[in-house]
């Protein structure tokens, strides 16, 4: 087995994440869609870092993972905060900036 | 890390995997990719969370099987074990069956997306597999002292910046979540004192409620007090049984001036105090 096919399944996955993105609704799984797609260029970066024989891939990963947990917060303190005046976690309600 | 695992993971001459991690891949790979559909399927967001953690623990094993030993267990530590924990509290705030809206505000977003979605898969897909890569090195020569040291000199070394500014980054995004949550007080507090003088003034009662009334023949919480005047208090009894209307009439275990007046016939009593079954039954009332 080649390493493309990790590589493959990493597209996969980001693909899959960003069409949730597009075609959901809920704030909160257009999120997870979000995590699904920083994972798979994680994959990617791991394989990268497995091709080329050295770690700073690894380290790229290390440095998405934790950009992505400070994201995590910040977007569900935002979903909470809409939750909380809104009563809706759907993307489609925050048009607060229509009529 | 140790040689057996480093014999699993390590890379043939012609830079092909070993076949037991081909048969992991090809039994890990098709879960993830089912997994990851529950998100773009399933009606219910728990369900998506599950199915995203599940997908998140099978990435963490598929980092050990390329060598990446320390990603592999942050993986399973960050994002199972944090990320999505969080993800289910905030469910669990904002309620599990907040369902989608079915409702279309851009007209035709659905096919837009599911086109656009698809274009960058057949996109991304053909360029990863018609790239010609230079033939993998693998990572023995890099793990030497064991990955995590490797990783840690690199971040240390080389990216000790870019460190330092993530834990800024982080810092900030703690104290971002306590202001966004925080929500500003827009009455005024009610304490203690507050409640004692909206009673005063409303005239409402002061003390606490009236113990429902024990006594010796029957010491069941469903018999009302009596207040000074022998008349039975009825909040003094839990407001859930008087609901299921349960509850005792006092006269019956009241002490009365003249004993033939009681209203519990005597020999009712009697009975019930010489069979140690119906007592207990009677106890239980």
């Amino acid at each position: 087995m080649s390493l493309t096919n990790y590589l493959v399944l990493s597209t996969l996955l980001f693909t899959i994440g960003t069409m949730a993105v597009l075609l959901r609704r809920n704030g909160i799984i257009v999120f997870m869609g979000v995590e699904l797609m920083l994972n798979a260029t994680n994959l990617a970066l791991v394989t990268f870092s497995r091709m080329h024989g050295n770690l700073d891939g690894q380290v790229f990963a290390f440095f998405v993972m934790v950009v992505a947990a400070a994201e995590v917060v910040i977007g569900l303190a935002i979903i909470v905060a809409i939750f909380r005046t809104r009563r809706s976690a759907s993307v489609d309600d925050v048009n607060l900036l229509r009529n | 890390m140790t040689s057996a695992s480093s014999l699993v993971t390590a890379l043939t001459e012609a830079g092909t995997t070993s076949s037991g991690e081909a048969t992991l891949f090809w039994v890990l790979a098709p879960l993830m990719v089912l997994g990851a559909l529950g998100l773009l399927f399933s009606r219910r967001t728990i369900h998506v969370a599950v199915s995203i953690a599940g997908v998140m623990v099978g990435l963490a094993i598929l980092y050990v099987a390329q060598e990446a030993f320390f990603l592999g267990f942050v993986q399973i530590v960050v994002y199972t074990g944090a990320i999505m924990m969080l993800f289910l509290f905030v469910l669990m705030l904002v309620g599990v069956d907040a369902s989608d809206s079915l409702v279309e505000t851009i007209s035709g977003q659905r096919w837009i997306g599911l086109l656009a979605g698809l274009g960058t898969g057949a996109v991304l897909v053909g360029i990863v597999t018609r790239a010609s890569f230079a033939a993998p090195v693998g990572l023995e020569a890099a793990n030497t002292d064991t990955n995590p040291v490797g990783v840690s000199r690199l971040v240390f070394g080389n990216y000790v910046l870019a460190l330092e500014v993530v834990g800024t980054l982080l810092v900030t995004a703690a104290l971002g979540a306590l202001v966004l949550t925080h929500r500003r007080r827009l009455t005024r507090k009610v304490g203690q004192r507050e409640i004692a003088e909206a009673k005063v003034a409303q005239g409402a009662r002061l003390t606490p409620l009236a113990a429902p009334g024990v006594y010796a023949r029957h010491n069941a919480m469903d018999v009302p007090a009596l207040d000074p005047y022998g008349e039975p208090i009825e909040e003094s009894v839990s407001r859930v049984l008087r609901i299921r209307g349960q509850e005792a009439a006092a006269e019956a275990f009241a002490l009365q001036e003249d004993a033939e007046e009681r209203a519990v016939p005597e020999d009712e009593w009697l009975t019930t105090t010489e069979d140690p079954d119906e007592l207990e039954g009677g106890e239980q009332k």
